[in-house]
């Protein structure tokens, strides 16, 4: 009995906040356009924006949609504009944010909405599967393909993508038209052309070489400071540009 | 049973893709040339003259058309000034317009703004006459003076 109240007590101990959540909500079946709607929740410390979001799903607002699968930085799933800026709603700490002021979390932008956070990928998608992200070989050897780990230094960075969008929706030459491959798509293509196992890369560079390729790119390091894996993004870009001028990697 | 893989889709538009390649080399090629040539300009016209910017009238611009070279460095400024700074506001409205019929119009209002003033100005530089009327003695170099 005395165990139970002084863990209630230490429980108790832990400091908590409030904060305000500006959720951006929007509904396809009733509502004509997105608007703001406050949350009030008390979180801790460790918490995270996607710890107050599922605290509002579950105890506030059933109604309220996102995506989010893993929840811990690997699936890529809740890339959201927090503040401003995007972010994986599970690797932001709501105490690292200002707390005296609401947070404002909206979907992230250039892509559809089709319901509060959720936006439809599939432009992104479409872009990403364009630059071939797969490896194009011509022979089918008996054992591993040997690369030597210079070889595979040469693209480490790009490799750790997850296809969270948030570089791309930075952008803002993307927000514009959707039309400009992206950030994540020349990553994924950066990540095969510097592959010294695979042969296509002046396939891909060609893709690149695009009205809507890499010529769009005007340098404004969205993507690199949006990058929830601090991959550079603007840096492999640039290197893809530098091997289009090239013909080869 | 083989599964088939639909096979990914090719460049959204092979028209004009060198183009935008060579658009963005001569960005920066015309870009570096002309941080030297504007600076060496207003360094001849503003800096090194003894009375700075007043010092410029129709005599020193006379003056400067009279010699090839000047003639020359003022041709080359003027082409790459007009066509770079033509492309930059081209790709500002790629990126701005949404209709196809505004970014068109857009695009080729600007190039013809372009064009008539590289027309323009290759014309004077190259056709340039001092003397105007000579009986104007004033202002006008003395190469006019009968």
């Amino acid at each position: 009995m005395s165990t139970t109240v002084e863990a209630t007590k230490e429980i108790a101990a832990i400091p908590s906040f409030t904060v305000t959540l500006m959720v951006r909500r929007f509904d396809p079946e009733n509502d004509d356009e997105p608007k703001w709607q406050d949350f009030d929740v008390t979180m801790f410390g460790t918490d995270r924006v996607l710890d107050a979001l599922h605290k509002i799903k579950w105890e506030i607002d059933g109604s309220l949609t996102f995506r989010r699968s893993c929840a811990h930085g690997v699936c890529g799933s809740d890339a959201m504009r927090i503040n401003g800026r995007n972010r994986l709603a599970c690797k932001t700490l709501i105490k690292d944010l200002d707390i005296s002021q609401p947070i404002y979390v909206e979907p992230i932008k250039g892509l559809k909405v089709e319901k509060d956070l959720v936006v439809d990928m599939e432009p992104f998608y479409k872009a990403y599967r364009d630059v071939k992200p797969f490896l194009i070989a011509s022979d089918k050897p008996a054992a591993e393909r040997i690369q030597s780990p210079e070889d595979r230094a040469r693209f480490e960075d790009t490799t750790k993508c997850i296809l969270c969008a948030a570089c791309t929706t930075s952008c803002p030459v993307f927000w514009t038209d959707n039309q400009y491959f992206g950030p994540a798509a020349i990553v994924n293509a950066h990540r095969f052309i510097f592959d010294s196992r695979d042969e296509a890369a002046e396939v891909r560079l060609d893709i690149l070489n695009d009205k809507e390729g890499v010529w769009r790119c005007r340098t404004t390091f969205n993507c690199t400071e949006a990058c929830p894996r601090g991959i550079e993004v603007t840096k492999a870009i640039a290197e893809v540009k530098q091997a289009v001028l090239r013909g080869r990697r | 049973m083989s599964v088939v893989i639909e096979q990914p889709n090719q460049p959204r538009s092979r028209k004009g893709a060198q183009w935008e390649k060579r658009a963005w080399i001569f960005m920066r090629v015309s870009g570096l040339l002309l941080i030297f040539l504007i600076l060496g300009h207003l360094m001849v016209n503003l800096v090194l003259p003894e009375r700075g910017v007043k010092s410029i009238d129709f005599a020193f611009v006379a003056g400067k058309w009279a010699s090839p070279f000047w003639q020359v460095y003022d041709g080359i400024m003027l082409w790459l000034a007009l066509i770079h700074g033509t492309n930059g506001m081209r790709t500002l409205v790629n990126d701005y317009s949404e209709r196809e019929w505004v970014r068109k119009t857009l695009n080729v209002s600007l190039w013809v703004v372009a064009i008539a003033l590289i027309i323009l100005g290759t014309l004077v530089i190259t056709t340039f006459d001092p003397c105007i009327d000579p009986d104007v003695e004033t202002y006008l170099p003395n190469v006019c003076k009968p």
